[in-house]
């Protein structure tokens, strides 16, 4: 039997891209009313259920605590996680946080990552998304990989951990690659790492008997001043929305649409 | 006293546009050092030169390569040091946006990622919520990381510039403890089109190709472009990952797009909308994609797309 794991997954509440989404505010913040879970996180969820049921799962010791970051929303983002099946939920809320950029995000998540090993079992690995859906920068694993002085392991589309070693294979454009690192390690994984699982009828009603533990600022020892936009590094000094893309000229094909795209695109001098 | 560093990986025997593009918005920040990975070859030197940048600098150990990030972002952190810049641009691929990521932690510096314009006073221009809104940002932090996206300025060479000066960089001994390893790598095979991320024109197909892209890489080809595909066409297997256009794919920004049997959900749509013309062809008059298209054809892929690569051809001569 391989050694059991103790794996956060980080799982962000974003806006649903399925609805017109915007930014409001002073500050040029993301509305985040009618958010889900991250579609991308979901990966990251069946990538770390995977690696704890080859090792016999909860009863063996391994633990998947889904990790947010987010204002009482968010707390949703949690709760789905425990229903697809993460074995604990932590939920990191505080006011002070809102407006934070990638480099407070990382800060305050490095914080509540190293609460999580207070209990005296060390993380062995921490799991993401490629991306999150809304922001899409995807600094969060490379900063919050930074500030642990862990390696971080981005873009795996295939996973597999023994003997203390992660093992993931990267496809880039031009070439694939096979990279290792010791764990503890940040990696991030790519939606063709796996199929993610729904959650059942059984993992909803055992959603309810799992817990969520809430953190504040001052549990995880952070400063107020440290993170949301009074610790942010960055700031989003102006935001418009961009007009809507009109439809142009539709035509039905008969018999010479191809011609006539050509004319189109002579015209628009793209020949 | 540097006012810019760009970051080149492996600029190999020449420099690649995207390249040029960063040495061009470097030099309206200030004056613009280079640092470099690999080998400087003298045509990159001399083209490093006429595009203004006054010193090279080039890293003291040479298997930056076999890492995952970390190590280079020590050892630009490094070349920060050394050349006082207070703006750093890298280019906008994952690797790029991932070094500036940890770049931004060790020197206490914002970061801004798919930047497509840099003002002189380092304020920077993106396009957010998959192209739905354009933003300015900036950071308030003494040195900027700033990581660009191809195809949003024109190269344009300095006139007659100097030779740079080199320098090599210490990279500190401990760079490479807690990286990832790359234990192998393997290249794929060359397609000879552009590279869909950066390409003028491209072609993208969808479900309605039905597992035949011919016709799509036929005008793709007639057209010098791209191919590209939705996530239903990667999925099915029809054509690799790497092509895939969209949310969780390659966000493309083109002269032209030309979807092809792809009804345009919103995931796809996130990948494209910022294309300067999108042509849609679909059987299906109800597809979201006509929303959005400037030319929209109702019909089968199967008739459009070969004759009007036949009538370009002809055209071409």
């Amino acid at each position: 039997m391989e050694e059991t794991l103790k794996i956060v997954v980080l799982v962000k509440h974003v806006p649903d891209a399925q609805f017109d989404r915007h930014i409001t505010g002073p500050a040029n913040t993301t509305d985040r009313d009618e958010s889900i879970l991250s579609e991308l996180d979901e990966y990251a969820l069946e990538a770390a259920l995977q690696l704890a049921e080859e090792r016999g799962g909860p009863k063996a010791g391994n633990e998947v605590i889904a990790l947010s970051m987010g204002p009482s929303g968010a707390v949703n983002a949690v709760k789905k996680s425990l229903q697809i099946g993460a074995y604990s939920g932590v939920h990191l809320s505080d006011d002070a946080l809102a407006g934070s950029d990638a480099a407070a995000t990382s800060l305050a998540l490095a914080a509540a990552i190293r609460h999580l090993a207070a209990d005296g079992r060390p993380v062995d690995l921490i799991l993401t998304g490629m991306a999150s859906t809304d922001g899409e920068t995807s600094l969060v694993p490379a900063q919050l990989a930074e500030r642990l002085s862990l390696p971080q392991v981005t873009f795996a589309s295939s996973l597999e951990v023994a003997g203390g070693q992660v093992t993931a294979r990267r496809d880039a454009g031009h070439f694939s690659e096979t990279v290792e690192a010791q764990l503890p390690a940040v990696v991030s994984v790519t939606d063709q790492i796996n199929e993610p699982r729904y959650p059942n009828f059984k993992g909803i009603l055992a959603a309810k008997k799992k817990k969520i533990a809430s953190l504040s600022l001052a549990d995880i020892g952070v400063d107020a001043s440290q993170v949301g936009l009074a610790g942010s590094w960055t700031v989003v000094e102006s935001a418009d929305a961009r007009p809507p893309r009109t439809a142009g000229t539709i035509i039905t094909d008969e018999g010479d649409a191809g011609i006539k795209l050509v004319d189109f695109l002579a015209a628009q001098k793209l020949l | 006293m540097a006012n810019a560093l760009v970051f080149i990986d492996n600029p190999g025997a020449a420099l690649k546009k995207s390249s040029l593009e960063l040495l061009t918005i470097a030099r309206s920040l200030g004056e613009t050092a280079v640092a470099i990975t690999g080998e400087l070859n003298d045509d990159v030197a001399a083209t490093l030169g006429a595009y203004g940048a006054t010193t090279v600098f080039q890293p003291s150990v040479d298997d930056l390569d076999q890492y995952l990030v970390g190590p280079k972002a020590a050892y630009l952190a490094a070349a920060v040091a050394a050349s006082g810049a207070t703006a750093v641009l890298l280019d906008n691929s994952p690797e790029g946006k991932e070094i500036a990521g940890r770049l931004g932690i060790k020197l206490n510096a914002g970061v801004i990622t798919d930047v497509v314009g840099v003002e002189a006073d380092g304020t920077a221009h993106k396009s957010v919520l998959a192209g739905s809104y354009n933003t300015t940002a900036k950071a308030n932090t003494p040195v900027t990381v700033l990581s660009v996206k191809a195809n949003n300025v024109e190269p344009a060479p300095a006139g007659a510039g100097a030779a740079p000066a080199t320098a090599t960089v210490d990279v500190p001994t401990d760079a490479a403890a807690n990286s990832a390893r790359i234990a192998a790598r393997t290249e794929k095979p060359v397609s000879g089109r552009p590279d869909l991320s950066d390409a003028r024109i491209v072609v993208a197909g969808g479900r309605g190709v039905d597992g035949d892209f011919g016709p799509v890489e036929e005008l793709a080809d007639a057209l010098g472009a791209a191919v590209g595909a939705s996530r239903a066409a990667t999925d099915a297997g029809w054509i690799g990952h790497d092509a895939q256009v969209g949310q969780t794919g390659v966000t493309v920004s083109p002269q032209l797009y030309i979807s092809a049997g792809i009804s345009g959900a919103i995931q796809q749509k996130a990948g494209m909308q910022t294309s300067k013309v999108i042509v849609a062809i679909n059987k299906d008059a109800e597809s979201p994609v006509f929303e959005i298209a400037d030319y929209g054809i109702i019909g089968d892929l199967f008739k459009v797309l070969p004759q009007a690569t036949a009538e370009i051809k002809k055209r071409k001569g």
